[in-house]
């Protein structure tokens, strides 16, 4: 009789004794995808494909679904070293075809073996995909493998301004226009999953969607909007518990903490925002820093803390005292562990999608939340892994803000200035030293928290780099260690070009430029290669707005193209790093 | 279930329900600007902070500007008839009361009926006649004037308004009607050419409803056909340039496509997600609990205890049960409790574990019997009897928590076709409210008893239940209101109702 049962020591699920191993593993929810899904961007360029699959990807991998991007135009890149012009991409220029079908099968293979071999179960295959041909032929792949295919055609944007800068790109967007084929859901792509994006999200056109994953996708597509916006988190006041040591509970607001209300209050007059919203969790602390305000907040019992269950109101060494197993397990797995009777991280995120849902569907924002809610939260806008997840530092009485610019959001830290306990908890020494992605780099503790000096910092000031230009081998998924073969950064300010925050900001809102234009801008900025960047510098970076840009004498060094410099940022995101300017 | 679940009125501080931002245990609750002499003091029903000031809870005159940013919205439904349109407006109203919106559907039809007592042809609709026209007109505005009433007296904060509305400048009246109101409008228009499809719907509902109680099916289904008919020459589908402005969702053959059009706010985009996954191919649904455990042999709440002989000797039933019912491709889920799964390992064959299916979490009164609850937290005990669907554990969850934790499974629910539910008292109640469209109020006590399986197909606008008890014995755990509920009554009465128990 297969009924006994034994519980699993870091997730706390009950698992049938006899070792059966087919069980399920995720533990909320049911199986999103039955079979691996290929989702296939189609549009021309410049239409935000790379923007939707990004975030997308990011999206996916957060709700705990394996998703990688496949950017057949890296490919292309690696391919052919030396990008000349527009040319390259006429449909008479049968040496490129045959180049850009390699890629796109190279590309296709590379999809195969992230879903069949590295557990993959969702691949955005990233190209214009503008011919029926080309379409066929990834959906005769998809059969071959098994997998479910989705199409996803990106925005058009109507009122797309084009400008002499954007030259060539728009030459390039001719070349695929006399192909384009869109999708026709009417008649001949009739039998197709598809979606169709039109004008930034006005419209959706959704065709055959088969499974849940598919249906999520379209909701998560509907909900995101471009709208430039900021969101504000923070966690509330340091509380009596915070100053015992104790987790959880629901006690009131220090004197520090009701302090640090009434500077969260000054602050955010002085940010002076449109219709910021305010969300508390439903624990007594975030409601009293909420009070302080003078503006109405929402209640949300989804923002409450991890619920620590049986560890509820301990300090950490009684945990370690009373529940040492527990103790040590939860070090081993911070992620998954699941506290007896309690939540793990895992939990609090699926506990969380609905937040992250309607915040995609909001404008200006304040979160006032807990620790744990607000890593979960911040590790989905910087995109970070569930490994990363639960040591991001979160400190007492420090506003973090994110503004979403071009594939990602850039973050700015601020103390108010109010002095509180540390609550954070470091991954203790076990885990492997991570390689140091910059070689003789002065690097910085990321418990920086003073307040961001923006616009216009200077040298000795804190930032976060970017490396825009990665070698291939990690898209590939294969090689990590190889992830920063920069030299000499980041001392020699103008070997690199630096993207001011009032310049990233601008991208997003500049008059008669637009969306698009920024899209398309950071597009370009990532995808060319150094020589390719040097003619689209020359050509791109016209009089017209000189501000945009610094001159970029890029080094000697063939793997670098670009780093992206943002001012202060706790803690550096995925790809991003700590330095000194 | 029109009445306001979840929400005592717009302007109250409950009023949670209806601005609602999103999902699972999550509903926010609204607090007003702040003066800065106000104090928290905890709601010992639903266990909120809730500011005061000097004595007295704040909030109740400012609240109302922060509610009502989310303004009502009318539905309106688009289409031939024999589309659907009732169908979607049922289920769509059903889902959106569940989840704590306020919704009240207003058919057109029924109006028309309740006027014009004796239905003779599809004569009636004909576009030349003006008397039908007239009586016509006069149901649509009856209707909208009830759904003023509805929206802006009774605070429903949706209505449904189900009609064919298939002209434009029909709609174009009520657009107008929703702007001069102050109301969002969002279109919902169902778009059907398959015969099949039409026939199988005129068959389904149409021959049953009561303008055909005196003809045959053939004679019925003729008439009909006419009908729709009459509309066709005026038809004017909602159009991508023409009609670029609105907020609609075009579906079309019973969900095949979609076309989205500027989707508004979140309960927009709520009800497009539902839509896109409800679906109406045939199946059935089937739900129990797990089997009798150790603990309800002790008349123990909560906890994560195993199966009692007899809870186990459920576990073989159900799967000679299930075995019998020969269901193609069933899934099968349970929570992530013990019992629940030791029920499922039974079936031999595959099952997810939900963690969204675990029981109502009792918070500190986890593993009592209710003699210990009403002992230790009298108080507790009675604000529970005074108001159940609402009433919060210390530290645990309230029914209506529970219903924000259930709403991604009825969406899956509504995506999959055959599934057994092995989950748990309270949850169970949660879901076959749903289903079966019951109140708030009698949510709590709907009778869910161990060892029975729920059977719910689906049929025409509602749901058909089949309770089959497996003849494995099992104790009652059913607790039903007390007549006292006062906080000061007598233990005696706060016990009088509570089942049998080691």
């Amino acid at each position: 009789m297969p009924m006994e049962l034994t519980q699993s020591r870091i997730q706390k699920i009950w698992l049938p004794n006899d070792n059966r191993p087919a069980l399920p593993r995720r533990s909320c929810g049911p199986q999103l995808a039955n079979s691996p899904t290929v989702i296939v961007m189609v549009g021309l360029p410049a239409r935000g494909k790379t923007y939707i699959s990004k975030k997308l990807t990011r999206y996916l991998n957060w709700i705990g679904v394996p998703t990688k991007v496949f950017n057949v135009g890296e490919y292309r890149r690696e391919a052919v070293k030396h990008y000349s012009s527009y040319d390259f991409f006429r449909p008479d220029n049968e040496e490129a075809m045959k180049v850009r079908r390699q890629c796109a099968l190279a590309a296709l293979r590379d999809v195969k073996q992230y879903l069949t071999e590295e557990a993959g179960q969702i691949a955005v295959f990233d190209a214009t995909n503008t011919t029926r041909e080309r379409r066929g032929m990834i959906l005769n792949f998809a059969k071959e493998n098994g997998f479910k295919e989705v199409k996803l055609s990106s925005p058009d944007y109507r009122d797309c301004n084009s400008t002499d800068a954007m030259e060539d790109f728009m030459k390039r967007i001719n070349c695929y226009q006399a192909s384009y084929q869109p999708l026709d859901p009417d008649d001949y792509d009739r039998e197709l999953s598809l979606i169709k994006v039109i004008d930034v999200g006005r419209r959706f056109l959704v065709n055959r969607v088969q499974d849940h994953i598919q249906s999520r996708i379209v909701y998560y597509l509907m909900n995101i909007h471009v709208q430039p916006r900021t969101i504000y988190l923070c966690r509330h006041g340091e509380s009596e518990f915070n100053l015992k040591g104790k987790i959880g509970g629901d006690s009131g607001l220090s004197n520090r903490g009701k302090k640090f209300a009434l500077a969260l209050n000054k602050f955010v007059e002085e940010q002076n925002l449109k219709d910021l919203k305010v969300w508390t969790s439903q624990l007594k602390r975030t409601i009293q820093t909420a009070e302080a305000l003078q503006l109405p907040y929402e209640q949300w019992k989804a923002l409450n803390e991890i619920d620590a269950g049986v560890c509820e109101e301990m300090t950490y060494e009684e945990i370690r005292d009373q529940h040492p197993e527990e103790f040590v397990l939860r070090d081993q797995d911070k992620y998954y562990y699941r506290y007896p009777s309690g939540e793990s991280y895992q939990d609090l995120v699926q506990r969380l999608e609905p937040v992250i849902m309607e915040l995609e569907r909001q404008e200006n924002v304040l979160v006032i939340c807990h620790q744990a809610v607000m890593r979960c939260l911040l590790a989905y806008f910087l995109d970070k892994s569930a490994d990363e997840m639960p040591y991001l530092k979160c400190p007492l009485h420090t506003v973090l803000k994110l503004t979403p610019v071009a594939y990602g959001c850039r973050v700015e830290s601020i103390s108010l200035n109010i002095e509180a306990v540390n609550t954070h908890r470091e991954r203790p020494e076990v885990s492997a030293a991570l390689p140091q992605p910059f070689p003789g780099v002065p690097f910085l503790s990321p418990m920086v928290t003073r307040q961001c000096r923006c616009p216009g910092w200077a040298w000795g000031d804190y930032c976060t780099v970017r490396c825009l230009e990665v070698p291939l081998e990690l898209h590939r998924g294969s090689c990590s260690a190889k992830m920063w073969p920069i030299k000499g950064f980041p001392r020699e300010n103008d070997s690199c070009m630096c993207l001011l925050p009032s310049v990233l900001a601008q991208m997003k809102v500049h008059p008669g430029i637009g969306l698009s234009w920024a899209l398309t801008f950071a597009f370009a900025i990532i995808c060319l290669p150094k020589e390719g960047m040097d003619y689209w510098m020359e050509k791109v970076a016209s009089p017209k707005c000189p501000s945009w840009l610094a001159e970029p004498k890029l080094s000697g060094s063939s793997n670098i193209s670009i780093l992206c410099v943002f001012p202060g940022m706790p803690t550096a995101p995925r790809g991003y790093q700590s330095a000194v300017l | 279930m029109a009445g306001a679940r979840g929400c005592e009125g717009r302007a109250g501080p409950g009023c949670a329900g209806g601005a609602v931002p999103p999902g699972a245990g999550r509903r926010p609750r609204m607090a007003a600007a702040a003066s800065p002499s106000r104090e928290l003091t905890q709601n010992p029903l639903q266990k909120t902070w809730e500011p005061y000031d000097n004595g007295l809870p704040a909030g109740h005159s400012a609240q109302r500007g922060v509610c009502m940013t989310n303004c009502p919205t009318l539905i309106v439904m688009v289409g031939l008839p024999a589309r659907g349109k009732t169908y979607i407006s049922k289920k769509l109203t059903r889902y959106l009361n569940w989840i704590g919106v306020p919704t009240k559907e207003f058919n057109v039809g029924q109006y028309r009926r309740d006027l014009v007592k004796k239905y003779k042809s599809f004569e009636f609709f004909l576009p030349d006649n003006e008397e039908g026209l007239k009586i016509r007109k006069q149901c649509a505005l009856a209707a909208l004037n009830d759904v003023r009433q509805y929206l802006s007296e009774e605070n429903g904060h949706v209505a449904v308004f189900d009609a064919t509305n298939t002209t434009r400048e029909r709609r174009e009246t009520i657009y107008k009607f929703g702007e001069e109101n102050g109301y969002k409008t969002f279109f919902v228009e169902s778009v059907c050419v398959d015969p099949e499809v039409i026939a199988a719907n005129i068959v389904q509902v149409k021959l049953g409803s009561p303008d055909y109680v005196d003809c045959s099916n053939d004679e019925a289904t003729e008439d009909f056909m006419k009908r729709i008919e009459c509309y066709k020459n005026s038809y004017e589908t909602l159009d991508e340039t023409l009609d670029k402005d609105l907020s609609y969702i075009k579906i079309m053959d019973v969900g095949r496509s979609y076309l989205v059009n500027r989707v508004m706010d979140h309960i927009q985009s709520r009800i497009v997600y539902y839509l896109m996954n409800i679906h109406v191919t045939p199946r059935s649904i089937y739900l129990c609990r797990h089997g009798e455990s150790e603990l309800n042999l002790k008349g123990r709440i909560g906890g994560d205890p195993g199966l009692s002989v007899r809870g186990k000797e459920f576990a073989k039933s159900l799967a000679q049960f299930i075995n019998e019912q020969n269901i193609k491709d069933l899934k099968v889920w349970t929570s992530q409790m013990k019992r629940t799964i030791q029920t499922a390992e039974a079936l031999g064959v595959p099952y997810e574990q939900w963690k969204v299916l675990n029981e109502i979490d009792a918070g500190v009164c986890e593993e009592m019997t209710y003699e210990e609850i009403q002992e230790n937290y009298p108080l507790e005990f009675a604000l529970r009897d005074q108001d159940k669907y609402r009433y919060r554990y210390p530290k645990g969850e309230s029914y209506e928590d529970l219903v924000q934790r259930l709403e991604p499974v009825i969406m899956e629910l509504e995506r999959q076709e055959n599934v057994l539910v092995i989950c748990h008292q309270a949850v169970m109640r949660c879901l076959l409210a749903y289903f079966l469209d019951k109140p708030a109020e009698q949510l709590p006590y709907l009778k869910c008893p161990l060892h029975t399986v729920l059977k719910l197909t689906p049929v025409a606008y509602g749901c058909k239940v089949e309770s089959i008890f497996l003849n494995v014995e099992a104790v009652n755990t059913h607790r039903d209101k007390p007549e006292n509920v006062d906080i000061s009554r007598p233990p005696e009465e706060a016990l009088v109702t509570v089942p049998a128990h080691q």
